[in-house]
């Protein structure tokens, strides 16, 4: 195994193509009644280059989707495709993707620099080649002056940085992170977000990264998968999975959303037009990739699209003010719809505080054109 | 007292001090006072028999068992030396060294053999589910119900010209007839093997299951066949417990008094059946005392040497 991570069919990269490709990949544990589908079907394509984000709530499958990309665990059916090549029945070791564990997993027997020469080692590279590695890593992360201490010795955040320099060193095809970053502390977290953006950017490596943290995904990711119990719900753009929620599940998870039961009476070519509960007609965009029939459906609008005005006869949604939060930025106003349904808008805070409203007022609310989006259900 | 530490805060330093020292000699004191039992337990066992060892080794051995007290260094002359019995010279013996060395052979063999099976049992068992770990501890702890004697027996029932091993395969076709086990080299090494496999095993699981078995992972993750994991992870972090079972079986294997009698059938002598006999049929006490003494001697040098080998590295990421 001499030279790169074991290298699988080299072929030339077109800009997009599929680093790793999931084809209908499930995984379960146990069986019978007690059988656990921790990945259920699940089918995506991560692209070269990418900072692709596993997103979903604790349990819901995104570290067994990791070790399956991983090799610690094996798809019960499905199969897994690394740069076109199969890889489902390769084992860890034969697989050109490193990860950076949760708990950092760094060996305690050896200084900051053996663990980050051991994949170069363990690959059979030259001893100066390993020696100049692990320096231009050290120096990527900033833990030159630490280099030879042992790894018990040194802080979580630089256990972090180490478990980082460990994964990049053989220059893997893939980086997988499982939620690295959950273990620090609000601002070290704030700094380790940038700094592995930064790293993702300077090494151009395709980096998978697992977090339950809906704010960090958002932050971080080019593209993000939202997943739940086993299933990928969706996949976007950060502003796609904001704006464009394709179901409940979704827009609940990322954000603060209203939703509406709402009736679609016609669309074309994703816009269609929606009848609220209070009767106002507004457009609504369409889920993306899902067939609509005209009825009844669900629609979302974000708070911070939606805004309060006292004339309440162009207003698209009428109610009761309930209570006022205020933010410091922006402030929250929970309402009572007349249809009775809960509403929340976030309005951003300006200095002469004009349009201020207060409880217990009757107020209309308007929508932006494209504030309302329609569920596939 | 009370008042003292009041004015303590109040007064200049001396007085804090002296107030500071008086504590602590009272804790020195009842520091001293709780470790007085555990004083008393090594020196009534630990210390004064030894004394005793050491005193005997040094007098004359009476005709029938016993010491005549006079000094004397014949035991340990007649460790190495054999006196003529014609002009009373002395001549080089290595009967005895023979011994010292078959039974270091022994033991290091012991040794052996119970960590090449014992590793692979112990990490079986720390990659057990938790909840079932403890029945594989039990199991390995069972033979400890019975007694030694009782086991040594079985064992040398099993593999004796007409035992259970050899009838087997006669029965089954496999040999013509019994091939001899019993009372060779093999069957002192079987029966300390069989014997004190438990003390390797249970301190390998102890440091194999505190192991964070996603190193592991992290190992196969980072290019590592499985020999290369298993040498580079599993064994440095288990080597406390390679250590300490290597410790636990050596030791009493070289001194091994039953296994070495019963299935060496007497004639493959080991240190501690030569021990025994000077209490028994041999009636010569100093000459035991001294063997003791020079077993602990050797048991002692080994370690020593052992531990600088194993124990910088068992001490480096400890
Ligand atoms: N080795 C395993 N054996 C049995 N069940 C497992 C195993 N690994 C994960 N699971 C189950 O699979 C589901 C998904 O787990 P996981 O992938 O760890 O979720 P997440 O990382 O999103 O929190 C959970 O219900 C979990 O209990
Ligand atoms: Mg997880």
């Amino acid at each position: 195994m001499h030279g790169q991570a074991p290298s699988i069919a080299p072929r030339v990269a077109a800009a997009g193509e599929a680093a790793i490709s999931i084809e209908r990949v499930s995984k379960s544990f146990g069986g019978g009644e007690d059988i656990v589908r921790a990945v259920d079907d699940v089918s995506l394509a991560i692209r070269k280059n990418e900072f692709f984000t596993l997103l979903g709530p604790s349990g819901c499958g995104k570290t067994t989707l990791l070790r399956l990309i991983a090799g610690f665990e094996h798809p019960t059916r499905g199969r897994l495709l690394l740069d076109g090549q199969d890889i489902s029945a390769l084992p860890p070791f034969k697989r050109p993707v490193n990860t950076v564990f949760q708990n950092y997993a760094l060996f305690p027997h050896m200084t900051v620099a053996q663990n980050i020469g051991f994949g170069l080692e363990m690959l059979g590279k030259p001893r100066a080649e390993i020696s100049a590695t692990v320096d231009r890593m050290l120096k990527l992360v900033r833990m030159e002056e630490l280099k030879n201490r042992r790894t018990s010795q040194i802080s979580g955040g630089q256990q972090q940085r180490v478990a980082l320099a460990r994964a990049l060193a053989p220059q893997p095809k893939v980086l997988l992170l499982d939620e690295p970053l959950s273990a620090l502390d609000f601002k070290l977290r704030k700094d380790m977000q940038i700094e592995l953006k930064r790293l993702q950017h300077e090494t151009g490596i395709t980096f998978v990264f697992v977090t339950h943290d809906q704010e960090e995904a958002l932050t971080m990711s080019d593209r993000i998968a939202v997943m739940n119990k086993g299933k990928v719900l969706q996949i976007g753009s950060p502003r796609d999975i904001y704006d464009r929620p394709a179901e409940r599940f979704v827009a609940n998870f990322i954000g603060d959303t209203n939703f509406l039961d709402a009736e679609l009476e016609s669309f074309a070519s994703g816009i269609g037009t929606v009848r609220l509960p209070s009767g106002a007609r507004m457009n609504a965009s369409l889920p993306v990739d899902a067939a609509v029939s005209n009825g009844k459906v669900s629609v979302v609008v974000r708070p911070e699209h939606a805004r309060l005005t006292r004339d309440l006869a162009s207003a698209a949604l009428k109610g009761k003010l309930d209570t006022v939060v205020y933010f410091g930025t922006d402030t929250h106003y929970h309402l009572k719809l007349a249809s009775g349904e809960p509403f929340m808008v976030r309005q951003q805070n300006t200095r002469d505080g004009a349009a201020a409203f207060a409880a217990g007022e009757d107020v209309g609310i308007t929508l932006s054109d494209n504030a309302v989006q329609v569920l596939r259900d | 007292m009370a008042e003292t530490t009041f004015s303590a805060g109040l007064l200049p330093d001396d007085n804090a001090e002296h107030v500071a020292r008086a504590a602590e000699q009272a804790s020195v004191r009842t520091r001293w006072a709780l470790s007085l039992p555990s004083l008393l337990i090594i020196g009534i066992f630990g210390i004064v028999p030894l004394l005793v060892i050491v005193v005997y080794s040094f007098l004359g051995a009476a005709a029938y068992g016993g010491v005549e007290w006079r000094f004397s260094t014949d035991a340990y002359v007649g460790f190495l030396f054999q006196k003529d019995i014609f002009d009373d010279t002395l001549h080089f013996a290595p009967d005895y060294l023979q011994i010292y060395l078959r039974s270091f052979l022994f033991a290091l063999g012991t040794t052996a053999i119970c960590l090449l099976l014992g590793f692979p049992t112990a990490y079986f068992m720390a990659t057990r589910p938790p909840a079932q770990r403890n029945y594989w501890v039990l199991l390995i702890t069972i033979p400890f119900w019975s007694n030694l004697l009782v086991r040594t027996l079985a064992v040398m029932l099993i593999i004796r010209d007409e035992g259970l091993l050899n009838d087997g395969l006669i029965w089954a076709g496999a040999i013509q007839k019994p091939v001899i086990m019993l009372y060779t080299n093999f069957s002192i090494v079987l029966g300390l093997f069989y014997s004190y496999l438990p003390f390797m095993i249970l301190p390998l699981y102890a440091s194999l299951e505190k192991m964070d078995f996603r190193l592991v992972e992290a190992g196969f993750d980072l290019y590592a066949t499985r020999g290369k994991v298993l040498r580079r992870i599993i064994m440095p972090l288990a080597l406390p417990g390679i250590v300490a079972g290597c410790m636990l079986v050596f030791i009493p294997a070289l001194g091994a008094y039953v296994t070495p009698l019963i299935l060496g059938g007497g004639t493959h002598l080991m240190i501690g059946d030569l021990i025994g006999q000077q209490f028994g049929s041999g009636r010569n006490w100093p000459f035991g005392c001294a063997q003791a003494l020079i077993l602990m001697a050797f048991v002692l040098v080994t370690l020593t040497l052992y531990v600088r080998l194993s124990g910088g590295k068992v001490q480096q990421h400890g």
